[in-house]
Parts: C-alpha cells; structure tokens; sequence
C-alpha cells in the first residue's frame, strides 16, 4: 500500500461522491428541506415544550427551535449515512462498483475512502442549515460552530458505517424502502433529537431506555454539546464504539473471502 | 464584525482549546426572594450565588443607598425596612416604612426614602439619617411604582387599582397631577434626562410614556410575542439605558423581556428568561441586564452585547426585587 496510490484512491472517490451530490440537485435540497421543514413547521407547534426546565448542556431556557437543532443535525448524517449506503447498492446493481473493486488497494481501506467521502458531504450539509437555522434565530455561541466540526465527524463516520453494514446485507435497491422504515425512523423517533429523554420518561420509561441506549441519541447529544461548547463524554465513547463496531462488521461483511457475500454467493453474483 | 474578523476570533478561540472565559465582571448582585424571606448575593463573574441573607418577612422592593454601603430591603409582613450591611452582608439596622411596604425610591440626594404602603393608599416618606417617618402622602388605591426625576424634585406613584400615575411635588409632598393609564400599572421609570415617565401596566399589557413636563401621554407600547396569549404578556419590571438608546421591559408571566428601541419605541426583540419575569437590573457598565424570574426561582442573566440570554441561576423562592454593585 504506498501513499500516493491511497491518496489517489481516497481523491478519487471523494470527487465522485462530490460530484454525485452537486450534480443531483435534488438530493440536496432534499437534504436540506427534511430538517427545514422540522424547524420551521414542526417546532412551531412544541415551543413551549421546554419552557419549564433546564438541561445540561444548556444553561439557560431554550426555545423549541434551539433543542431540535442538533437532533435535525443528526438526522441530517443519518439520511447522508443511510443514502451513502443506498449508493453501494446502486453500484453494485449498475456494476460500477467493480471499477473499484479492481483496484489493488485492501478491501476495508476502500470503504473507510467510502465512508470518509459521505461524511464530508454531510459535514457541508450541515453547516447550510446550520447557516439557515441562525437566520431563524438558533444561534449557539459562535465558537460552537468549530467546536461542533470533530463531533460531526465521528457521528458521521459512526452513522456511515452504519450505513455500510447495513448496505451489505441489502441485495436489491427496493429493499431501501425497509431501511426507511425499519433504521431511519425508528432511530430519530426513539432518540433525544426531538424530546429530552426527561420528557420521554415521562410517557414511557421502557422508551426512554431503549431511546437512552439508541446510538442515534448518543450522536445527537455528542453534537449538542460540542455546539454548547460542552463535551460529552458518554456519548463520545458510545459513538466511538458503535463506530467500531459497525465498522468492523462492515469490513467483515463486505470481505470477499469471509464475509455475508462469501456466503451469498460472492459479489460476481450480484451484478 | 467582518467575516475576516469573525473568522479570526473563531480561529483565536479555537487554538484557546475553546476556554472560553467570560469576561471577567466583578459585579455583585443582590435578589430579594419573597418567599423565602432572603435575600441572595450573586457573584458576577462565576455567576453563583455566594451568600444567602436573612431578612425579614416578604422582601419586596431592595435599593442601595447613595454610596452603595448599605442596602434597603421592603419587608412587607414585618411592616418595616431592613438596612443590610454590604461588607458583612447582614442585616444592621431597621427603618420605620408604614404598613406594608412594596416598592421603595432613594431621592437623588440620597436623604430620603419613598415607600410605597400597599395597604393603607399611602407613600411615606422616610428619613434615613434619623429613622423617622416625615411626611404621608395620599395617593390612589394600593400604591406600587415609585420613580424619582433625576433632580429629585417630582415623585411619581403608580395605584394599582386607580389605574394612575401620581405626579408629586417632593417639596410640598402635595400631588401635582393625575395621569390615567392602562390597568394595574407596576413600575415608573423616569428617563436619564428626565424629561419622560415610563410606565408599566400588568393587565393592560402596554407601557405608557409620558412626558414629565406636560404630563401629557406621548406614547402607549404594546407587545404581542408569537405564541403566548395575550393575557400573559405582564409588563411589570422597566430599565433604560442611561444613553436613551435602548429599553428593557419584563413581561411578566409570558417569560419574556422585551428590548425596545427608546426612541422610536419599536419593540426590537423578545428575549426568553425563565417565568414570571418580574423586575429588572442593568449593570452599571450596562453590558449586562439581570431578570429576577419569580415562578421558575432563578434570575437570568443577558448579555447585552451579544443580545442573547447566557444563563439562569436559581436564587432564593420567589425571587422579586434585583440591585447590582459594580
């Protein structure tokens, strides 16, 4: 493996996942509309929901606006994560995948370039809207912004790599619907992006346990507090061992010789 | 700030490690907790309360005296002033105030009290340097707001129930006029130069500016806060900038304060502080504003730089009255 050939590797598939997304304009407001449409019309409706209380990070009472912000942050990372793995299997269905494949770099380097390349998609999504939502008066402490960046990183490799290990066990693009409904939503829902856990408690503690270990959640408070220029140190270690995790199954899975496709059939199969 | 600028002080920031210090302030603030029958000492720089006082009973209205040695505390129940010693921070002497005493005013000259006696339709007038009660006015129906012009020579009452503004001579402690203004006004607030009144009413929801000289009403603000019901905009509490530029109102159970353009009385902003927001306090430097939140038993602390609330400290039950010490 020598430097320049992992660089040009690593380039090439950023470009590619770049141009993907400049080129699909409506995947782009796509992203960015699903966490507009939360800010502007959905917490209308809850503004005095936290009127009452205040939690850590915060230091102060927060408008509705201020908390769901790094949750829709989150699910922004989330779709971008499940998305980057709906892509793989578009590849692989279109048989462009291959043209990677042949490439002699190891397999698991391949997909962290996977990765790495939808995280930076994510982390530009995210600072639009976050540029967006200041103008809608959600303005952390300036300095957040920066402070946020690392946060954002490691949520989003954890949430790609998610993605990754799910997308391996995805044959057909259709089956993308049942990520929908059975990853994305019940991930957001049963997470602190739109409620405290506090106020989940309150309807249901088995939800809110379940919500408490949802690596969703630990993502959004990661983020949270890094935008309060706070650090969360359960999250971070939750996020980074998730990250582990479900990177490691995906190297796995996606491995030629031993993983689910070995299994399967191989990939040759796929195509 | 420039975008360069920005983006320098953000990079600035970030090779600190993100140890952001706040600015060091060496205010000291005083909350009267009316409930609790305390009053709490707030240091400004770490934002804590670092020393709780025992007070009478129902501490309401709380002023410094002229040098800031000494601070005064309406105790209601107990019918009295309490004189609070700000170097040892305890209660040192008493003052007589006539039946329950709500909201007090210290003259210009710093000789006299001004008491408004809740109960009895009365403002006392108290000298402090001999104790002594010298002089009652009537005035309308349960009295409350007391303001005193720059040169000390008019006081103005508000009556809750008379709905008025009493303008009084403070020479011959004979009212000089009557100004109707909307239900239940709190809070009187004469300007900087002098030359106009503010004054808050809690169930009519507006703040009326009136003219000190003329007595005429020169302005009527009112506020409507996206989501709250009408009735529960309150204003009760009123500071004003010394520069006459800006004006901050409470708004009582609508938990918001309201920044007000005090020339043009345009309503700029609605800030959210924690409930029942009852009376404010600039800093002297005014780069700060602090809310004493009388449901939720914390004050809010703005920064009136950044135009954004920074924290909320829980206080004593039912924080009420808020002084700050440079």
């Amino acid at each position: 493996m020598n430097a320049t050939l992992c660089w040009r590797c690593l380039r090439a598939v950023i470009v590619r996942e770049g141009l993907r997304f400049v080129h699909q304009r409506e995947r782009f407001f796509a992203a960015l509309v699903r966490p507009l449409v939360w800010l502007a019309i959905f917490a209308v409706g809850f503004r005095a929901v936290l009127g009452l209380s205040i939690i850590p990070p915060y230091e102060t009472y927060i408008l509705y606006e201020d908390y769901v912000t790094p949750g829709l942050v989150a699910m922004i990372q989330l779709f971008n994560g499940m998305q980057s793995s709906l892509s793989m299997v578009y590849d692989r269905e279109m048989g462009s995948m291959k043209t990677l494949l042949v490439s002699p770099l190891p397999r698991w380097y391949l997909l962290v370039c996977k990765l790495l390349a939808g995280v930076l998609v994510s982390i530009a999504q995210v600072y639009v809207f976050l540029a967006i939502a200041w103008f809608w008066g959600v303005q952390p402490p300036e300095p957040g912004y920066l402070a946020v960046l690392p946060a954002l990183v490691l949520s989003g490799l954890m949430l790609g790599a998610l993605g990754l290990l799910l997308s391996s066990f995805i044959r057909q693009l259709e089956n993308f619907a049942g990520v929908m409904n059975f990853v994305i939503f019940p991930m957001f829902f049963a997470s602190s992006a739109l409620y405290p856990l506090w106020r989940i408690r309150e309807g249901s503690p088995t939800l809110a346990w379940i919500a408490g270990i949802n690596p969703f959640t630990q993502a959004v408070e990661l983020i949270r507090f890094a935008l309060y220029l706070q650090f969360n140190g359960t999250a971070f270690l939750a996020v980074t061992a998730c990250l582990a995790l479900f990177l490691g199954g995906a190297i796995l899975a996606y491995d030629p010789g031993r993983g689910f496709w070995a299994r399967r059939g191989g990939p040759a199969e796929q195509g | 700030m420039s975008l360069t600028g920005g983006a320098a002080r953000i990079g600035a920031l970030a090779l600190l490690g993100f140890a952001v210090a706040q600015p060091a302030q060496a205010d000291t603030i005083f909350v009267s907790n009316e409930k609790s029958n305390t009053v709490s000492v707030v240091d400004g720089g770490k934002l804590q309360v670092v020393a709780t006082i025992k007070v009478g009973r129902r501490p309401r209205g709380i002023t410094f005296n002229e040098d800031m040695t000494q601070i005064f505390v309406c105790v209601g129940d107990d019918n009295r002033i309490d004189v609070i010693d700000v170097a040892t921070q305890k209660v040192v002497d008493r003052l007589p105030s006539g039946p329950d005493p709500e909201l007090f005013v210290l003259d210009p000259q710093g000789h006299r009290l001004y008491v408004a006696n809740e109960d009895d339709n009365m403002v006392s007038v108290v000298d402090i340097a001999t104790k002594k009660i010298i002089g009652e006015i009537q005035v309308g129906v349960e009295p409350e707001g007391m303001g005193v012009s720059p040169d000390g020579k008019i006081l103005v009452n508000t009556s809750e129930t008379t709905n008025m503004a009493h303008f009084i001579d403070t020479e011959s402690h004979k009212i000089v006029d009557n100004v109707l203004v909307d239900a239940r006004p709190r809070v009187a607030q004469f300007t900087g130069d002098g030359r106009f009144v503010w004054v808050s009413s809690e169930v009519g929801g507006t703040v009326s500016v009136i003219d000190a000289a003329s007595r005429k009403l020169v302005h009527k603000i009112s506020f409507a806060v996206q989501g709250v019901p009408r009735e529960s905009i309150q204003p009760v509490g009123i500071q004003l900038t010394s520069d006459g530029q800006r004006a901050f109102v409470a708004l009582g159970p609508a938990n918001r304060v309201a920044e007000i353009d005090a020339r043009t009385y345009e309503v700029k902003r609605y800030h959210l502080v924690g409930q029942r927001v009852w009376n404010l306090a600039l800093s002297p430097d005014e780069k700060r504003l602090y809310t004493t939140n009388g449901v939720s038993n914390d004050m809010s602390v703005m920064d009136l730089e950044r135009g954004r609330v920074v924290k909320s400290i829980s206080v004593g039950g039912a924080p009420w009255g808020v002084i700050v010490k440079p």
